[in-house]
């Protein structure tokens, strides 16, 4: 089930893994003459926390946007098994004439939740996110940590299996996001929820991840995973943490000239 | 910005002290403007038939606020142009709607748009005089030609600032057609929509205006005509009583916008809060 030793290339299989919830096989995306994305394929277990790192322009969000469906693949199989996928980016992306219950309860009736179970299940998420006394705010008069917030709250109101993440706490202060990393873990957890994480913070991948992936840029291609056994619940400040970051920096830097040769 | 921000009930003391300062200031400036009036009336410098005084015009101003004729002048006046900016809203919003779904169309008809935005209302009546006659339908051409571009406009420019994240979230929760339409594409170019009403209100109301002086309409009372009487009579103290009425009527329409104006912006985190004058 879990990936033999080596690239990723050995993923490949005629069939997805028993329990896999997203895999992609040889997917390709180009751009005209750019090629984003090279040969890519992966699969992501049931209830895996996987971290995507890699340089600026190594097509990390277009890989996010091809599992969500926002974009189609140049060639290969993005399968999902029909599962539904939650998007979460960088910015909330809050609709801002919208209080922060409103955002949850549209998101609730998109998906076609009744008016009465629409409040109580809002009330439930926001208090999840431990923002149950800003209910009737409006995103602007919200801190960017209590938006972003907001935005998971709205993503878990969609209900979906498979959560995608696109560097969601990059614009954020570290200790905002130090105390985010602990409730997505908690949350996360207490759910079952398969996760695939963009980041280009590799101390943020270890903190979080079951497994990261590491992406070469132009074209991107995986050139690394890395499986992370550290136990959890786990802080970005200690030095196994740490360690395991550097060395995974260490490879990405290395790998600049030889982008797509074996680690 | 920050959370601190609603802690509603201890904003509103100094929200009602800038209203107030606000106030003042207003009253101030209106105060200093009769007093240079009334200062250039004592002048003598030119005959008080030809400029009287604020005490005159107010006093004929009040007389005339005791006739029926000034009502039913305002009654016609505001039915006009309730009338004319409704049709222009109605078609400014249908062709914007339209336009700002096909970018071709939009290539194709936005500068003809903007052109029709350029041009003073007054060009239009001679045209407008031909092909309706002295009626009631050539003002509310008018009126409707002067002020649903800038409706157009603002439906158009509004779908256009649409952020794209927005629309990919709003994408990824499962909105789509009609419900993305009623419960993003429409709230999210709301203010800019707001915006083109009150441009297309400032403009249907100017035309109106310029129309009810050059289609006299016989036997209809209009605030046009009362200023063409008391042109023909030179009667300046009942000119300047009607132009005040429209002022007015301009100032109160304009406050409502701005109301609403606000209101939209406030909520949607367009305003900052903390720089409220």
């Amino acid at each position: 089930m879990s990936s033999a030793p080596g690239s990723g290339q050995i993923l490949m299989s005629p069939r997805p893994a028993v329990g896999a919830t997203v895999s992609l096989e040889g997917v390709s995306k180009r751009y005209g003459a750019v090629v984003a994305l090279d040969e890519v394929s992966l699969v992501v277990r049931n209830g895996e926390f996987v971290c995507l790192v890699g340089t600026s322009g190594c097509g990390k969000s277009t890989l996010l946007n091809l599992i969500a469906g926002l974009e189609r693949p140049s060639s290969g199989v993005v399968d999902i098994g029909g599962r539904r996928v939650a998007l979460m980016f960088q910015e909330p992306a809050l609709f801002p004439w919208l209080t922060a219950r409103g955002n949850i309860e549209l998101a609730l009736k998109a998906r076609g939740v009744h008016r009465a179970q629409r409040a109580r299940e809002a009330g439930q998420l926001l208090g999840t996110v431990g923002l149950a006394d800003f209910a009737g705010a409006r995103p602007h008069q919200l801190s960017g940590g209590m938006r972003q917030r907001v935005a998971l709250a709205r993503a878990l109101a969609q209900d979906s299996d498979v959560l995608l993440m696109d560097e969601p706490f990059g614009a954020l202060d570290a200790m905002t996001r130090d105390r985010l990393h602990e409730e997505l873990e908690r949350i996360v957890q207490k759910r079952a929820l398969t996760v695939i994480f963009v980041t280009h913070n590799v101390r943020e991948a270890v903190r979080l991840a079951d497994r990261v992936i590491v992406l070469s840029s132009r074209p991107g291609r995986i050139v690394e995973e890395i499986a992370v056994d550290l136990p959890r619940p786990r802080s970005i400040n200690t030095s196994d943490v740490a360690e395991l970051a550097a060395v995974i920096t260490t490879g990405l830097h290395d790998q600049g000239g030889e982008a797509g040769g074996r680690h | 910005m920050v959370a601190t921000d609603l802690t509603a009930p201890g904003t509103w003391r100094p929200r009602l002290r800038t209203a107030t300062t606000a106030l003042g200031a207003r009253s101030l400036a209106v105060v200093l403007v009769l007093g240079g009036w009334q200062l250039l009336y004592l002048s003598g410098w030119k005959p008080s038939v030809v400029l009287p005084g604020p005490a005159t015009v107010a006093a004929n101003l009040w007389q005339q606020l005791g006739d029926a004729l000034l009502w039913e002048a305002i009654a016609t006046t505001l039915g006009r142009a309730l009338t004319g900016f409704g049709l222009a809203v109605l078609i400014g919003a249908v062709v914007g709607a339209l336009l700002a779904q096909n970018s071709l169309l939009r290539k194709a008809f936005g500068p003809i748009i903007t052109g029709l935005q350029t041009m003073p209302a007054i060009a239009w009546f001679p045209f407008a005089i031909i092909f309706f006659g002295l009626h009631n339908s050539a003002i509310l051409f008018v009126i409707v030609i002067g002020a649903a571009p800038s409706v157009a406009v603002g439906v158009i420019t509004g779908a256009e600032q649409i952020s794209p994240l927005l629309l990919r979230a709003a994408h990824n929760m499962g909105l789509r057609r009609m419900a993305l339409y009623r419960h993003v594409i429409l709230p999210a170019s709301l203010p800019m929509f707001v915006g083109g009403l009150r441009q297309g209100w400032a403009f249907a109301w100017r035309s109106l205006m310029a129309g009810e002086l050059v289609v006299l309409i016989t036997n209809t009372a209009s605030i046009g005509v009362l200023l063409e009487n008391a042109q023909n009579l030179s009667d300046m103290p009942a000119a300047m009583a009607i132009m005040i009425v429209i002022l007015a009527i301009g100032i109160v329409v304009d406050a409502v916008f701005g109301f609403a104006d606000r209101l939209i912006r406030l909520r949607w985190g367009l305003l900052d809060t903390g720089r409220q004058q």
